[in-house]
């Protein structure tokens, strides 16, 4: 193994260019917005984005306002990936080889009804990077069930739990055979900009996946967005990971102070859960922990 | 004199494409409209359309969802499809269309299933009526080529889609001599796309964003406004290409009709076997005309009430179908007509669908029992292709 599994990332600096103004109309406390917030900051300028339905159709602004510092596409539903395909052919046909064109769309307009277009534009190595911030359900519409929501996930669409468990779709675009992949969420910033600025600076088709905790629709304060998203890292309910081609690198090891079962608990989405059913997933969790210790 | 070279509609249209320089194309295939990316794929292959980049998609949902990003972009955009895959782009039409994006868009069309059906009919294009894009149809391969230039020229002047229409089959899989125009009469017919309907890292703006109620409004109110300025201009552009081309394009076809009694009405390739059929009714006495409004939107209502209001029976010759309704084409040459101090009958002939040939004994038929005052007409015994 090249580096150890716990291998300290250099400290990056933050930007102090804001590419998102202040006053966009997101939910307190939502976690879509210091995401884009800090991608922004990582990519740069020379970004242009192309948002499909989406909580972020609607935290860029209605006509006339616009909280983006960048271009920005609006396009339907299921289109995000090849509206963003069509837009790099564009600039290149143009002679533009440096601006870079980032699809960013929510779990339905990646997991689901933009499944299609991901894969297309993923299978052709278009140059683009492509964002999901997974809120793990369709927010936008008040919280029904995605093929990203967790197993047990109580929603619009699931009342009694969702019996089945989450789409592996990093595995997915790995299999896609795409230049990078990696995850991300906003409580750790500094991974959060190593990954964008690492995406940034590569060719072909990357992928990053945003753990995006979304307090209306998970049930927790809206203060607590950080430490939900702390959380469910520590916990190892969601890894900080990266695919460099062969292997996949855990970026930052999880403490496990944090029980699995503090992490759910502390959102109403699972409050339905009998202690036997939350265990069940806690040791799905470690199970999965002790295969990746096994690996790296 | 003009060389003129055999090939098939779609191969023609393939050029009219290339002689206009298309900066993106998606491509993607679905019968009868193949052929068509296919010559693209193959002039790029060979760099004669370069710098143009030709994505191979995964669907038309893809290929107009691409052309719509591409637009943005500022570039020139060329998609093609028929039948199940216009059908398939129908929301996205509507989005291109509301955003003002000039995309060029061929159409091949064929029935829509089910059953399964591969065959000719209008039911694709005429479904997309009210999406907002222009739709020209051709009744030739020659026209297929020309049609192309004309819809850059309309689509980039007043930043609405454009489809360009044609028969699939009896156009785009038909062998007939055409005469290319030169790329120097395109070039100064069709200047570079220069509209600022594109994303600019210098002036960062947001295309589509959520829009309040009087905006949305005002958005289609001038689609609306801008539909009746291309019907005020179409005469000037179809001027300006004739010259450069030697041909004698017009909003409204029409042939014979300076002192018909029936006017024969269609879209398309229906127009040519109805020109024959009007002249061997001439020498039965019967003084038969044809029109073809070369727009269906926007629908040259005034030019067609011109032609249509002297006539004592309009046959219109359908080829979609409004289940419960009847002829599609014929609502619209209703409501054309309706008002006229005099209405000629207008006669409802659902003339093919699914690859029923209207042939000149079928359409003599129909002429006969319209001129019995039938006013819904199903031809007792269509001809169509064969069974597989």
């Amino acid at each position: 193994m090249d580096r150890p599994s716990n291998w300290r990332q250099e400290a990056v600096e933050i930007p102090r260019e804001e590419l998102l103004r202040p006053g966009h109309p997101a939910c307190p406390g939502c976690g879509a917005a210091p995401s884009m917030r800090l991608a922004l900051k990582a990519l740069g300028p020379k970004t242009m984005v192309v948002i499909p339905a989406s909580c972020w159709s609607v935290i860029a602004g209605a006509h006339p306002n616009f909280s983006l510092e960048v271009p920005l596409l609006h396009t339907p539903f299921l289109s995000g990936a090849a509206a963003a395909a069509g837009l790099k052919a564009a600039l290149e046909a143009q002679g533009d080889r440096e601006t870079l064109v980032m699809a960013w769309a929510g779990d339905g307009g990646t997991y689901d009804i933009g499944f299609q277009g991901l894969s297309g534009a993923a299978e052709r190595r278009t140059d683009m990077l492509y964002v999901c911030y997974d809120n793990e359900a369709y927010m936008n519409t008040g919280g029904q069930r995605s093929s990203a929501t967790p197993v047990g996930t109580r929603t619009g669409t699931t009342p009694g739990g969702k019996p089945e468990e989450k789409k592996d779709l990093l595995n997915i675009m790995v299999a896609h055979g795409v230049s990078y992949v990696a995850t991300a969420t906003l409580a750790y910033p500094q991974d959060f900009l190593t990954k964008f600025k690492k995406a940034r600076e590569k060719r072909g088709f990357r992928f990053i996946h945003l753990l995006s905790p979304c307090p209306t629709g998970w049930g927790f304060p809206e203060e607590k967005t950080v430490t939900i998203a702390r959380m469910a890292v520590e916990s190892g309910a969601y890894r900080l990971m990266e695919w460099d081609g062969e292997e996949w690198y855990t970026t930052r090891q999880p403490s496990f102070r944090v029980k699995v079962e503090d992490y759910l608990q502390a959102q109403t989405r699972f409050a339905h859960l009998t202690g036997q059913e939350l265990q069940e997933i806690a040791k799905q969790t470690a199970a999965y922990w002790e295969k990746v210790s096994r690996k790296e | 004199m003009v060389e003129k070279q055999l090939m098939l509609g779609s191969e023609a249209l393939a050029l009219g494409v290339k002689l206009c320089r298309p900066q993106v194309i998606a491509a993607y295939p679905i019968t009868p409209q193949t052929h068509i990316v296919e010559c693209l794929a193959q002039m790029v292959e060979k760099g004669e359309l370069s710098p143009c980049r030709l994505v191979t998609v995964e669907s038309e949902l893809s290929s107009i969802s691409l052309v719509l990003g591409a637009s943005a972009g500022g570039a020139r955009v060329f998609t093609a499809t028929a039948s199940q895959g216009l059908a398939l782009m129908h929301e996205i039409l509507h989005w291109v269309a509301g955003m003002r994006f000039p995309v060029v868009l061929a159409n091949a069309n064929r029935a829509l299933g089910g059953p399964w059906i591969l065959y000719m009919d209008q039911a694709d294009s005429l479904s997309q009526r009210d999406t907002g894009w222009i739709q020209l149809y051709c009744a030739s391969a020659q026209e297929a080529l020309d049609m192309v230039p004309m819809a850059y020229r309309i689509a980039e002047t007043h930043l609405l889609p454009v489809m360009v229409i044609m028969d699939g089959f009896w156009i785009s899989h038909t062998m007939e001599p055409v005469e290319a125009p030169s790329q120097e009469a395109i070039d100064a017919f069709l200047p570079p796309r220069c509209d600022e309907l594109k994303l600019d890292l210098d002036n960062p703006q947001a295309l589509g964003a959520p829009s309040p109620s009087d905006t949305f409004y005002q958005i289609k109110r001038e689609i609306q406004e801008e539909m009746e300025r291309v019907l005020e201009a179409f005469p000037q552009y179809a001027q300006e290409y004739n010259q450069l081309t030697s041909r004698s394009y017009r909003l409204v076809e029409h042939w014979f009709m300076e002192d018909a009694q029936i006017a024969l009405v269609g879209l398309g390739g229906i127009t040519g076997t109805a020109r024959y059929t009007a002249q061997r009714l001439r020498e039965k006495g019967i003084k038969a005309g044809v029109v073809f409004p070369r727009s269906l939107r926007p629908f040259p209502g005034q030019e067609m009430r011109r032609l249509l209001k002297e006539v004592e029976l309009v046959l219109v010759m359908n080829r979609a179908l409004s289940p419960g309704m009847g002829g599609q084409l014929t609502q619209e040459i209703q409501s054309t007509l309706y008002g006229l101090p005099r209405v000629p009958q207008v006669t409802d002939w659902m003339a093919g669908l699914g690859g029923i040939d209207p042939t000149p004994w079928a359409i003599g038929e129909a002429v006969n029992r319209a001129l019995k005052g039938e006013r819904k007409i199903w031809t007792d015994r269509p001809i169509g292709a064969k069974r597989l």
